[in-house]
């Protein structure tokens, strides 16, 4: 049996306290009426623009009333061309930013959950005999779908309850001026949303905790039919996943954007969910080997997670070229939008995500040796789930904040917050039954494996 | 060059196996073993060397990579500039999207195919070859040892017949 160390209990714990205070800060500082956006849009000219800038004026201190003055005068140029809307849009802008720091931050983990469970399914339904050895740390990480889950549908339907901006089309003003989305209105209704979302959480959940049922009864029954139990309610959830996966993409996420739609978005997510969980996976089996645990698990089955990271890296890419190409090549105005906003005001987040999932991954963990050091995987691993947040980060934020985008106490709050969450709730259910299956009929084989 | 080899025949791969690891901790030498079909940690149990052909794969996807820049940007930019999709060809970096799916095909085209022809180069295969094969029924179903003989012929023998041969001949092997 596995004991959580203290360490690590504390340390979830810091990590969720000040993550609730960045939160905190994040939610009281963004303003309240038009007046209070602009200035603080003025003020942050005068520390420089988007924050990328900020430590260069902020250096010189003695400078910031120069600063202040030059952002007034860019401001009341800029005035002229403002109208009121345009104030509120802004103002939108900057309450929606706690909002969806929090958003992206819980998605992402949540994501992760529900990635592992795709993958812990397929294993089930394959009937691969590789894996079981794995079986125990991925319905660890699966458990948290249930707090994760509920966290995402209650930010859900805080924003049905209009306690933020995120998703436009929520708000029956801005529907009743635009066709398109009266046009989508029998999809995209907020009743219709929340029963879809309770609907694609509940079938998920009941998945994980009847499997897991079955997983733990297997190791005390006498016959293989828990087992044959397992391996068709998996083949049957996989169904079901591939059809609702794809369209939580399509409410959680694409909707943001309601005018815009791509067809391969919900593999797109897919593909990142998927790598983000499997990373996953072999970091939590690795620091278990480290701690003297799970020490049958050999390099082997190291090995075989981080190619799987190798290769639905190469996959997420080419889902994420798939998309953009044929967006960029069509130069059809209505789907190019979604890539000039990322384009012109998420330049580095856009391209620095591009590195750190495709080109970082490819180099690094295409030696089949470096597949097998440990903690080699871990440092690829990190790189690869920071890359993927940023994804997330990308599709959330240029349709909630637009250009007032910032990685600052929100954002790093929310990851401090739901990373702390994560690890709390992974490695508590971790404690609940022993790490190895006993009965599972492909332990033996599990136990052997080797390339 | 002649050299005296003492071939012993097996028909089984577990008992191959294990005849490999008790003639290797005698210290003879095996210079070949022929098998019909792929015999999973036979390389390992031979003490081959971990095969180096990756690193002239990566190397060839390089080449491939590079043939297909340097390709598209005189055949798209320098030499016939279009205007394709309302996007004139005027650098290779603004036109680069539409060159991802050459530039990937290149490079599998070039890491594939060179790397198959390095490893029929290296194994010394090439057209015409008059196959080194000393039994036939090693297409079939049957695995051959092949030892250097040094003087040792008698010692061998027994050995071999020990771990299981179904058969053992000596012959001159022309090399």
């Amino acid at each position: 049996m596995y004991t959580f160390s203290n360490r690590l209990k504390i340390g979830s714990f810091i990590a969720m306290g000040l993550g609730l205070i960045f939160l905190a800060i994040g939610f009281v500082s963004a303003p309240s009426t038009v007046e209070e956006a602009k200035a603080i849009v003025a003020s942050a000219h005068g520390d420089g623009h988007g924050g990328g800038h900020a430590e260069a004026t902020e250096d010189h201190g003695g400078d910031q009333t120069h600063g202040e003055a030059a952002a007034h005068g860019k401001e009341a140029s800029h005035d002229e061309g403002h109208d009121a809307s345009h104030d509120e849009h802004l103002l939108h802008q900057l309450q929606n930013r706690p909002w969806a720091a929090l958003y992206v931050a819980a998605f992402f983990f949540f994501m992760i959950a529900l990635g592992v469970l795709a993958f812990y399914a397929i294993q089930r339904a394959a009937q691969a005999g590789w894996s079981p050895l794995l079986f125990r740390v991925m319905e660890g990480i699966t458990a948290y779908l249930v707090p994760g889950g509920i966290i995402v549908f209650v930010i859900l339907v805080l924003s049905v309850l209009h306690m933020n901006h995120m998703f436009v089309w929520m708000d029956s003003e801005v529907v009743a001026h635009d066709e398109l989305l009266q046009g989508k209105a029998g999809y995209l209704n907020p009743t219709f949303f929340l029963i879809r979302a309770a609907i694609f959480l509940g079938g998920w959940i009941f998945y994980r905790e009847y499997s897991r049922k079955l997983s733990l009864a297997q190791d005390e029954s006498d016959d293989n039919s828990n087992f044959v139990k397992n391996f068709r309610w998996s083949a049957g959830f996989l169904v079901f996943y591939l059809v609702t996966e794809s369209m939580m993409s399509w409410d959680w996420i694409m909707s943001l954007d309601p005018h815009w739609f791509s067809t391969l978005f919900g593999w797109y997510v897919f593909a990142s969910m998927f790598v983000s969980g499997i990373t996953v996976i072999a970091m939590v089996s690795i620091y278990l080997k480290s701690r003297g645990y799970l020490e049958v698990v050999n390099d082997s089955h190291i090995h075989d997670l981080a190619k799987f990271m190798f290769g639905i890296s190469i996959f997420w890419t080419y889902l994420w070229f798939a998309q953009f190409m044929l967006i960029w090549y069509a130069d059809i105005p209505e789907e190019v939008t979604y890539y000039v906003a990322r384009f012109q005001d998420y330049k580095l987040p856009f391209f620095g995500m591009l590195v750190m999932n495709f080109v970082f991954p490819l180099l690094v963990l295409m030696n089949s040796d470096y597949k097998r050091v440990n903690w080699f995987v871990i440092m690829a691993g990190i790189v690869v789930l920071l890359g993927h947040y940023l994804d997330i980060f990308n599709m959330v934020m240029p349709a909630t904040v637009g250009d007032q985008w910032h990685i600052g106490l929100p954002e790093i709050g929310g990851i401090l917050f739901f990373g702390g969450l994560f690890v709390f709730w992974v490695f508590n259910t971790l404690t609940k039954a022993p790490l190895l299956p006993k009965r599972n009929p492909f332990i033996e084989e599990s136990r052997h494996f080797h390339y | 060059m002649a050299s005296k080899v003492i071939q012993a025949l097996y028909n089984d791969d577990d008992v191959l196996m294990h005849a490999v690891k008790k003639v290797r901790a005698e210290h003879h030498h095996i210079e070949e073993v022929y098998t019909p079909f792929p015999v999973h940690g036979l390389d390992k149990a031979m003490g081959l060397e971990d095969t180096r052909i990756a690193i002239t794969s990566f190397m060839y996807g390089c080449l491939g990579l590079t043939v297909a820049i340097v390709m598209m940007n005189y055949i798209m930019i320098e030499d016939w500039p279009q205007d394709i999709g309302g996007k004139p060809s005027f650098s290779y970096l603004a036109n680069m999207p539409a060159f991802v799916p050459i530039m990937f095909e290149m490079t599998v085209f070039f890491a594939a195919h060179l790397m198959v022809i390095t490893f029929y180069l290296r194994s010394r295969m090439w057209p015409f070859k008059k196959a080194e094969n000393p039994d036939v029924r090693t297409t079939d179903d049957h695995f051959l040892m092949e030892i250097g003989v040094h003087d040792n012929e008698k010692e061998l023998t027994d050995l071999l017949w020990e771990t299981g041969a179904v058969e053992i001949n000596v012959t001159e092997k022309e090399s």
